[in-house]
């Protein structure tokens, strides 16, 4: 595929702490790290997703001025942020495997209209909704 | 880079870090809204003191931590009334109600209808729900409730007097 949604952004408190969390717990891999002077670009991928990439970026000058940055790590904070959602063969074993792992779930799975999601959120706030492909 | 603390204050601003604690006690309501949640438990989730928890929170999330609650009480017994065959009396306690009483007037007072007016026209509604994960779904039906119970109460008797304010469901 040529055309298509290539980057979708989020961001979080802090990038080590998100790479740490998307590649470490979730099993994402590093598609992008780049640097220059305080920027960083940092781009993960679901290994099952390669023309897809999930951009973890920090809200932060001179991209945001500083007050508008501030704003931002408080809406992410307080889990205003867009749904995302993630989806999984089986959401059981990914709940037990990840929760073992240390990720904070917010809601257990539950199976309804038949089938089973749960929801987890990063360590910025960003919540994730998990469902059980079908 | 950051905001001076003094910024903060003016701007009615609150520390991410305390924001992220805050969001965990919303959550954990969230997870288990039938449950007791009195403001030393929420407190001690968002590692917050008993004393500021509750102004903390509304300035966060715009509402007190006990009509937050109320309105996932209410979404949880919508839910319930409309997907399942359980009985009024099983949904109320379900969702987190001690009495019937209580929780057939909060809910006409919330949303307008009585609990079985509201399923009777739930049910013979057609739906298009599928392709909306069913949280999300959820959550933007869940009651906007900007002013307490009893304020909605007095404004709709028309009786201004005043009187107890209660938060809790």
């Amino acid at each position: 595929m040529t055309q298509g949604v290539s980057v979708v952004g989020l961001y979080v408190r802090d990038q080590d702490e998100a790479l740490e969390f998307y590649v470490g717990k979730l099993g994402f891999r590093v598609h992008t790290d780049a640097r220059n002077g305080d920027y960083r670009w940092l781009t993960v991928q679901h290994p099952e997703q390669p023309s897809f990439q999930l951009g973890l970026f920090k809200p932060q000058p001179p991209t945001l001025d500083a007050a508008t940055a501030e704003i931002m790590r408080e809406v992410v904070a307080k889990g205003a942020m867009p749904p995302l959602v993630l989806i999984v063969d089986n959401c059981r074993a990914a709940y037990d495997r990840m929760r073992a792992g240390g990720v904070e779930f917010t809601q257990e799975p539950v199976e309804r209209y038949g089938a089973v999601d749960a929801s987890f959120r990063d360590p910025s706030g960003n919540g994730w909704k998990m469902i059980e492909g079908r | 880079m950051g905001l001076s603390l003094e910024d903060k204050q003016e701007r009615g601003r609150q520390d991410p870090e305390l924001l992220r604690r805050l969001l965990r006690a919303k959550d954990r309501m969230d997870a288990a809204s039938h449950e007791e949640w009195p403001v030393r438990r929420l407190a001690s989730v968002s590692g917050v003191s008993e004393a500021h928890f509750a102004r903390s929170f509304k300035q966060a999330f715009g509402v007190p931590p006990h009509r937050y609650l109320l309105t996932r009480r209410i979404e949880r017994a919508t839910a319930l009334l409309r997907d399942t065959e359980l009985s009024i009396t099983e949904i109320a306690f379900e969702a987190g109600w001690n009495s019937m009483g209580t929780f057939g007037r909060t809910f006409f007072d919330i949303t307008g209808e009585s609990p079985s007016a509201f399923r009777a026209r739930v049910k013979a509604a057609p739906h298009q729900r599928e392709h909306v994960p069913p949280c999300f779904l959820s959550a933007a039906n869940r009651p906007d409730l900007r002013i307490a119970v009893s304020e909605k109460r007095r404004q709709e008797a028309g009786d201004m007097n005043g009187g107890e304010e209660t938060e809790v469901p």
